[in-house]
């Protein structure tokens, strides 16, 4: 496949779309700011709709099949948030209109930040910070405050596991705290000898990711939560792994002060390729003055005939804005949605089938592939890629080959504890059809790593295109077609603008 | 439903399992806390929620049902069908980010052409594949020229005329850092030579916007000498659909275009999700934060797309990475770049243009009132400022009161604009659209 780019495509004179002409009479263009050439395409609304139909085509995605990413939680998108967010009444809303006209959006918000609270037992909830690494940073920037509020400034390090997400370290040194790496123990647990060393009164908080990313509960989780409380510091939960946990455990329960969501894992958004996400990040009592806002509060109380007004609140002490306007609120009607058609069973029901299905899966995999932490798995698991008697075999090769078969590879190469990992999280959407020929797949690919090894390392055969040189890629830096109107040859690299 | 399990799959798994029931496999869980009830309310049908979200869709006004002339940072434009045909296909809508080039090129060519599609309308040389919105690609500009002056020049200068937005996030993001981000005591009305005085040997970046929060466009070519004289760089936050008629920033020697992406066939869904723009010059592109693509050729000697310069970023380099940034803004980047290819070379001119007339003719119009005048008095592109005669509040109200959607109230952000609305004018408002606002505001003061 070398599906040609829009500015191959290009004619001159070509419109895809007609605008009306002017109604009104024209005024003067600025005459020192009107631009010579717009380096756009020239292609009609046929043209647009087939080229990006056809590259669409190239894709996996979940509407066509399982897609076991680890820590990314790629569950069934269900078709009817995209029609509610669409609703005209969502969708055509501009973000700073009177609240009079805007309540419908108001309650939502609202209803939204409430249940969030009773799901993961926070005394309060933004829906401002736009991803879950927006909302780790949000959570970290409440930590400091917190500190900053009660004069005690010495408080400068935050632990973090080293199976921790990347984004946790990456947070942490964005908001200038010294990040200090712990250690996991024999049984994935954090190593409670190596907490303890750091339990002293510099310490700001640790960023627990429980389930950790190994797919285990933390199995002395209250003990590590009172020991950093002890020494003064505060607890932040990575909730991108909260799809084990609904109406399984509450981490505020546990003592967990902060924590954010993943609507785009958790409550079902589409990743669309990248994001965008949502990130709402729940609180403890103590922090709730501390949250970014504004947040959605009753700003004139009802009564019987009269339903109550819906505001705009800055929280007192907040730590200030993250983002442009409320939030991503596309998402937010996505997850309201998602969380009304299942209710608080269907919820307790997503996180047993998510978990139901990982150690179905884990029980199978392990007859095959190392498995270095056996215990009972939560929503996901990690095993090696890898096998003593097939020394040339890499979880990459086998995470290509599987592509052969039309699956989406596991998470590779992560989290960086295990060698070669392949982390696997198959969420509660799919069915035991579905695991069963994953595990064929799986027992087929083992086979040939063992027995035909060249087809793994040159793998995948069937993909429109095959493995990419990267070095290529990093060291011409072609990062733009080169845009010459009408298509010529194409420019060098460096000549991208011009 | 969306769980497919029945009775007999479940218990054939848990067999596999070694397991009884499904509450065994929560054994780690403290018992004390485990199984909460939810006090949630209780799960309705598809049926049931599809009315139930219409009932609260229908409890506001939209834009559809309004006349909408407000403006300050998302604007009402028109979004061709094909934007959506695109963005509804589960190929793209349900994939994940395309970390597996070979099953991903869809995903991967299209970021490809977004890029190539905001360097070639900001007249930069790379663009990466998003950030959230404008007010975090701000953000980022900071933190990349932080990064850029390796923390020995800590003074960013961001202009009092930039959306507020954006410096109240950028506040955020660098509060209790060594950054520190400056708002210069500068009379509104000023032009950009205003900034001169607070640019100098310890500004690492100077960010003004275009069009300027309040709708004003300048020529920043002598700005843009004056802040590398100093040694600085420069931001230029864009509005991307004027650069349909304006001069690029690009032009003007600007280091870093960011933006709000949202005017490019992204709906306005009450301020979000949206997209952030960021481009900036070659040299730059290994401190730029975000993912980016980089055409190469495969096994199979084919041309193909892959994310290049992942050295950069938080999965690779954890606490030393650019940014923390993961999940972007993917689907709004193809979105734009849909709304992009169809409207073209020609087609966003003409959208640009009738947004530039009917502002400008909405602006006369007004000025032209008993009580009113314009505040703007230098070019301005799509929305300009008004000084009223009574508060811009007891207007809005009347306007409402004839389903206009009255402009931007100025007045709640800075004193010295009190009875100021900003209005927004765009390709959507017709001509009688616009007369009935100017007649409805002549009517709400009587002299």
């Amino acid at each position: 496949m070398t599906e040609s780019l829009l500015c191959e495509l290009s004619v001159p004179g070509r419109k895809g779309v007609l605008f009306p002409k002017s109604d009104v009479p024209k005024a003067s263009l600025p005459a020192n700011l009107t631009r010579q050439r717009l380096p756009l395409p020239e292609v009609s609304e046929v043209d647009v709709v087939r080229y990006f139909t056809r590259l669409s085509q190239l894709n996996y995605c979940i509407d066509k099949g399982m897609y076991p990413l680890g820590s990314c939680t790629m569950k069934y998108n269900p078709k009817i948030n995209e029609e509610t967010a669409r609703l005209s009444g969502f969708a055509n809303i501009h973000p700073l209109q009177p609240v009079e006209t805007i309540q419908g959006c108001m309650v939502l918000m609202y209803e939204l930040q409430e249940m969030l609270k009773e799901i993961g037992g926070f005394a309060g909830v933004t829906l401002q910070p736009a991803a879950g690494a927006q909302g780790e940073l949000t959570g970290v920037l409440i930590i400091r405050a917190y500190h900053q509020s009660r004069n005690d400034l010495k408080r400068t390090k935050i632990l973090i596991p080293d199976s921790a997400h990347g984004t946790n370290p990456a947070t942490s040194a964005m908001s200038g705290l010294e990040v200090v790496q712990l250690p996991s123990d024999a049984n994935g647990n954090v190593d409670l000898n190596e907490l303890r060393t750091h339990c002293d009164d510099t310490l700001a908080g640790l960023m627990l990711t429980n389930p950790n990313t190994l797919g285990l509960f933390e199995e002395n989780v209250l003990e590590v939560i009172r020991m950093v409380h002890e020494a003064g510091g505060l607890v932040y939960g990575d909730g991108a792994n909260m799809n084990a946990l609904l109406g399984i455990v509450r981490p505020g329960d546990l003592g967990i002060d902060v924590l954010h969501y993943n609507l785009h894992k958790t409550f079902s958004t589409p990743h669309g390729g990248g994001g965008p996400g949502s990130g709402p990040v729940g609180v403890a009592a103590m922090l709730v003055d501390f949250m970014p806002g504004p947040v959605v509060d009753i700003i004139e109380e009802g009564d019987d005939e009269i339903p109550p007004l819906f505001g705009f609140v800055m929280p007192e002490k907040s730590i200030g804005r993250v983002k442009s306007f409320w939030g991503h609120f596309g998402m937010m009607v996505r997850a309201y949605t998602y969380i009304r058609v299942h209710g608080p069973e269907g919820l307790r029901s997503v996180s047993e089938h998510a978990v139901l299905n990982a150690n179905y899966l884990m029980a199978q995999m392990k007859k095959i592939y190392h498995l270095p932490y056996d215990r009972t798995c939560m929503h996901e698991f990690v095993v090696e890629g890898r096998w003593d008697d097939a020394p040339d075999i890499h979880a990459l090769d086998i995470a290509k080959r599987m592509m052969d078969y039309n699956l989406h590879p596991p998470t590779n190469y992560f989290p960086l504890i295990v060698h070669e990992a392949l982390m696997v999280e198959p969420t509660e959407t799919e069915s035991k059809q579905t695991l069963d020929a994953f595990i064929e797949v799986m027992e087929k690919i083992a086979d040939e790593a063992h027995n035909n090894p060249e087809i793994l390392k040159t793998a995948p055969h069937t993909t429109p295109v095959g493995r990419l040189d990267e070095v290529k890629a990093a060291k011409e830096l072609v990062l733009c077609c080169g845009l010459e109107f009408p298509p010529r040859e194409r420019l060098l690299p460096d000549k991208c603008s011009t | 439903m969306y769980i497919p399990h029945t009775e007999a799959d479940r218990e054939a798994m848990l067999h596999t399992i070694g397991a009884e029931h499904l509450e065994d496999l929560f054994q780690d869980v403290p018992a004390a806390y485990r199984f909460p009830k939810l006090d949630l309310p209780p799960a309705i049908t598809e049926m049931e929620v599809m009315m139930e979200m219409q009932r609260l869709a229908n409890a506001n006004e939209s834009v559809s049902d309004l006349i909408c002339f407000l403006g300050a940072g998302a604007y009402n434009h028109y979004i061709p069908a094909a934007v959506d045909a695109v963005l509804r296909r589960g190929e793209f809508l349900t994939a994940y980010t395309p970390y597996q080039p070979e099953i991903s090129q869809g995903t991967l060519q299209a970021i490809f052409e977004y890029q190539s599609l905001i360097a070639g309308l900001t007249g930069m040389e790379v663009s990466n594949a998003s950030h959230y919105d404008g007010a975090t690609a701000v953000t980022e500009a900071v933190t990349m020229a932080y990064a850029h002056f390796r923390g020995k020049r800590t003074k960013m200068v961001l202009s009092p005329a930039l959306h507020p937005h954006y410096r109240e996030t950028a506040e955020t993001y660098n509060h209790g850092t060594d950054v520190s981000i400056v708002k210069p005591d500068v009379d509104l009305k000023a032009g950009p030579d205003a900034l001169l005085p607070w640019i100098d040997a310890t500004t690492a970046l100077v960010v003004v916007q275009y069009p300027d929060f309040f709708g004003r466009i300048y020529n920043y070519t002598s700005l843009a000498e004056a802040v590398h004289a100093a040694g600085a760089l420069l931001a230029i936050a864009v509005n991307p659909l004027a650069l349909g008629l304006l001069t690029p920033p690009g032009e003007f020697g600007a280091d870093i275009v960011v933006g709000e992406g949202q005017p490019l066939g992204i709906s306005l869904s009450f301020g979000g999700p949206y997209l952030g723009i960021f481009a900036t010059r070659k040299d730059y592109v290994r401190k730029m934060a975000g993912r980016l693509v980089g055409e190469t050729v495969d096994t199979r000697g084919q041309r193909a797309y892959v994310l290049t310069l992942t050295a950069r970023e938080q999965h690779i380099r954890r606490e030393k990475a650019t940014s923390n940034i993961c999940t972007n803004q993917g689907l709004m980047a193809l979105a734009s770049a849909v709304y992009m290819s169809l409207l073209g070379k020609n087609g966003l001119r003409q959208v640009a243009e009738l947004c530039y007339h009917k502002a400008h003719y909405a602006a006369n119009q007004i000025a032209a009132l008993p009580g009113y005048s314009l505040w703007t008095e230098t070019p301005f592109f799509h929305e300009f400022v008004i000084r009223c005669p009574i508060p811009v509040a007891d207007i809005n109200e009347h306007l409402l009161e004839h389903g206009i959607l009255g402009g931007y109230d100025l007045g709640k952000d800075n004193p010295e604009l009190e009875n100021c609305m900003m209005i927004a004018v765009t390709e959507i408002n017709s001509k009688e659209e616009i007369d009935l606002l100017v007649e409805t505001l002549s009517e709400v003061y009587h002299d």
